[in-house]
């Protein structure tokens, strides 16, 4: 199993070389100057002319890629041309938010999702099978940003049960220490703090976790559906196993396989495709972060962004796959 | 055994899930109150579009930059609140010899940094330097003309001539140079803390930073020691960034923020009917306009500038992508300036007119056609610009104008506009210092690096260098309105609008007035209730 994990972490090289090389010379392509950008259209030829030769951005293009490999082979993500500070330092506070919501998100899809599809796949071609099928493939082609919309203008403005944005209460900031705020409220013990934070992360827990519920919904009843037609059940349910131990322990623990890579993937395409639910919700996150430097045309920080949102994703799948050898005996690594 | 490891899957995110929801039943009752206390409110929340580059002024040229940053700098001079005009502050009175090359301005002498360091003339002297010191102040070179010892740098030199005392020598005569003074970049800054303003500003004006989270938040504290005795009257300011137009609304309709730019002009009305809230009018100072090149065919006949003129209806784009919210422009001078000629005679929408201009001067129907350039992301003052295009052609085409829209990105069609390589395109501007001289000689001198129409007029030129020397304001707006009807007669550009911005708060808000060049202070800001 440790050979197995530094085999996989391994691999983690290629890949992000790979991003990396990607990354780079596709944000190049796009039309736009960087230093052009920061200066605004007042300022003189001159004037960006020198802050191109600053940012180095006259140089060759390939040296200016071998510069910036060189500078991550040290650690150095690198400094943001917006803001001129450390981009290593910078990140962990957008990293943070967005884990925090995409936990929550997750939370939600698995618990509904697998729920629903367990249920679904039990009570086949029931009523409620049909509604929860239904219901989920609404789930997946509805777009996230008008899902958040409808559930401020309700949530918050028709029936003012819960803040429509951000993480805290604006009033009433977290003092952050982790930059989890979950944690910090409870690690300053201010419970009134806790129960807002939790609050915040409702509505756009729900709209971040709905298409990823739905997905989990459709997967887990098809692979339970699957399973619950093989010969073991049918023994199971000949010697009088009641259903629920049936289901719950039999069938899932074989069906989860492929339902857990769904949620895998799903929760790393969360980490950085959550740019939609956090510019509704102001969520001050690392999908918004990115975005705003592709519109500053500040090639640091996307660059390292998205490295460090594909090397959080190759992580999370990793641990996936680990989980499966904890769930399936007869995996081994 | 087992199945406890897979059953605590399923139970851990149920329980997190039911505690969630409970908690958000209880917690809903507190969240009101938190804005209903029963004292006066004297926290505000402004909710806006995007976070600030830095907090030094001087470095920057946004817009939300200067948002904060005129909240915790002063400026020497400052506007009269929601105009142009001139008014004291950090400077009490201000002098200047008869040919614009000297000011000198008399300090106030009980001012302090928000730091301890002392306010005096030798401060003041070590801004401007700093200014002069390189091209990161972009702002500098671009309002006095260069850096340092260059020719261009219209101060030649600032001297502390008193404890109290700035005097200012000019290389050249320069009237608008006062309500340069009052812009937002030129506030200043405490000398101790230059190095570090951009993280940690210090400036002498009503508020202070407290704390600043990135993309998130910006939260001001009262400055207590502020000169201006009695004020601010709020304790605290918050700048959030919600991105999202319709959910800034939202929060504000939910009281999380109690004041908000960009305003959907769809939602105008929604908020007028709401008794809640307010809507609050940014004056405009600022023009869009689609400049034609005067130096190449089919532009360098002026017939043909005139009868484009005649020919685009403004009021469709008006009603069209500005949602009603802008003004026609028959100048290029917005109506808040002073210098203003209203007597101009606006170009009439009249596409017979036009085409009959273009028979006098011999032009077939069908013979002209030209390259109709636009940009490919909206700018403030050009909602739509492909839309807007769009509409133009269609009324060259009723004239017989045949338009071929062209495309590009900012940056090049900035580059591109300055080389004069693009015939006819739209375009704005907004002004800096309120100045008839930062629309007129800016965009219309011949020579000038914004001139993309290459109009020169020598009659013109004169009038506007004249009117740079000009101290007395009366004579000064007299020689602008004369510029301005040579320039209507030449129409070197089509103006098209003036736009309006929206903004919107609660109606418990009172002392907010939105400034033309776009930051206000929020000094006399207070809550009624």
């Amino acid at each position: 199993m440790l050979n197995y994990t530094l085999r996989r972490l391994g691999s983690l090289i290629p890949v992000l070389f790979g991003m990396s090389l990607i990354v780079f010379f596709i944000i190049r392509a796009i039309p736009g100057d960087p230093a052009r950008t920061i200066l605004g259209e007042k300022a003189s030829e001159a004037a960006v002319e020198s802050l191109r030769a600053d940012l180095g951005l006259n140089d060759p293009i390939v040296i200016q890629y071998f510069h910036y490999l060189g500078d991550l082979l040290t650690g150095d993500l690198g400094t943001s041309i917006r803001t001129s500070s450390e981009i290593s330092g910078d990140i962990w506070p957008y990293l943070a938010a967005t884990m925090e919501l995409a936990f929550v998100a997750m939370l939600i899809a698995v618990f509904v999702g697998v729920n629903a599809g367990i249920l679904s796949a039990w009570f086949q071609n029931s009523i409620f099978d049909y509604t929860a099928m239904i219901v989920a493939l609404i789930g997946v082609s509805m777009p996230v940003f008008w899902l958040g919309l409808m559930e401020q203008w309700f949530f918050s403005l028709e029936l003012n049960w819960l803040p429509s944005i951000g993480r805290e209460s604006i009033r009433d900031p977290v003092e952050p220490i982790t930059h989890l705020y979950l944690l910090d409220t409870l690690i300053n013990g201010n419970l009134d703090q806790f129960f807002t934070v939790v609050k915040h992360l409702i509505l756009p827990g729900v709209a971040l976790g709905t298409i990823p519920m739905a997905i989990i919904a459709r997967m887990t009843r098809s692979s339970m559906l699957e399973v619950m037609r093989s010969d073991y059940i049918r023994t199971a349910r000949a010697k009088g196993q009641r259903m629920l131990l049936v289901v719950y322990k039999h069938s899932l623990k074989n069906a989860f396989i492929p339902v857990l890579t769904v949620i895998g993937l799903q929760t790393g395409l969360l980490l950085g495709g959550a740019i939609l639910t956090e510019t509704i919700f102001s969520w001050p996150g690392i999908g918004r972060y990115v975005y705003e430097s592709i519109q500053y045309r500040d090639y640091p920080v996307i660059q390292s962004g998205i490295l460090v949102i594909a090397t959080i994703f190759v992580f999370v799948n990793l641990i996936v796959d680990l989980l499966y050898a904890a769930f399936d005996p007869r995996i081994k690594y | 055994m087992k199945q406890k490891k897979w059953l605590s899957w399923l139970l851990v995110p149920a329980a997190c899930v039911v505690i969630a929801g409970c908690s958000s039943e209880e917690g809903s009752s507190e969240g009101e109150d938190e804005t209903a206390d029963s004292d006066t409110q004297d926290t505000l929340v402004f909710g806006r579009g995007a976070d600030s580059t830095s907090l030094d002024p001087a470095k920057e040229t946004d817009g939300e930059t200067f948002y904060v940053t005129q909240q915790i700098y002063d400026t020497l001079i400052q506007y009269k609140p929601g105009t142009t005009e001139l008014e004291p502050a950090l400077a009490e009175e201000w002098d200047s010899n008869d040919d614009g090359t000297e000011f000198t301005l008399q300090l106030r002498e009980d001012v302090t940094f928000q730091d301890g360091t002392e306010f005096n003339a030798k401060a003041v002297v070590a801004n401007f330097e700093r200014w002069m010191s390189s091209e990161d102040y972009v702002y500098y070179g671009s309002m006095f003309g260069g850096y340092g010892d260059e020719e261009d740098n219209i101060i030649e030199n600032v001297e502390a001539t008193g404890d109290f005392e700035v005097t200012f020598s000019l290389r050249q005569p320069s009237a608008p140079f006062l309500k340069n003074l009052a812009m937002s970049p030129f506030a200043i800054a405490s000398p101790e803390a230059f190095d570090t303003l951009e993280e940690e500003p210090v400036g002498t004006g009503p508020f202070t930073l407290s704390d600043w989270r990135r993309d998130d938040s910006i939260t001001l504290d009262k400055n207590e020691e502020y000169w201006d005795e009695g004020k601010p009257h709020l304790n605290t300011i918050i700048f959030q960034v919600i991105p999202d137009n319709s959910s800034r609304l939202t929060a504000l309709q939910n009281g999380e923020i109690d004041l908000m730019d960009g305003v959907n002009p769809s939602d105008q009305s929604k908020i007028e009917n709401d008794e809640n809230l307010q809507t609050f009018m940014r004056p405009p100072l600022n023009v869009a306009y689609m400049p034609m090149n005067n130096e190449t065919e089919p532009f360098d006949d002026p017939v043909v500038r005139k009868a484009v003129n005649h020919a685009i209806d403004k009021e469709a784009l008006i009603n069209g992508f500005y949602e009603g919210n802008a003004e026609t422009a028959k100048n290029m001078l917005p109506p808040t300036v002073d210098g203003y000629n209203d007597e101009v005679q606006e170009y009439e929408f009249d596409p017979d007119q036009a085409k009959e201009l273009l028979e006098e001067g011999g032009y077939e129907e069908g013979e002209l056609t030209i390259d109709l350039w636009t940009m490919d992301n909206p700018r403030p003052y050009m909602p739509a610009p492909q839309k807007i295009a769009e509409s133009i052609q269609s009324d060259l085409s009723d004239i017989g104008i045949d338009a071929e829209i062209q495309t590009l990105d900012w940056s090049t069609y900035l580059e591109k506009a300055q080389a004069g390589e693009m015939p006819s395109f739209l375009i704005g501007w907004i002004g800096d210092n309120g100045d008839a001289d930062n629309f007129l000689y800016t965009l219309l001198s011949t020579g000038s690096g914004n001139n993309y129409a290459f109009y020169s007029n020598e009659e013109a030129d004169e009038l506007m260098a004249e009117a740079q020397a000009e101290t007395d304001e009366g004579k000064r707006a007299e020689l602008y309105k004369e510029v301005q009807e040579i320039i209507h007669e030449d129409a070197p550009t089509v103006p098209l609008v003036h736009y309006e911005s929206i903004m919107a708060g609660s109606d418990t808000l009172d002392g907010y007035i939105p400034a033309p060049t776009g930051s206000e202070r929020f000094t006399d800001v207070s809550f009624t209730e």
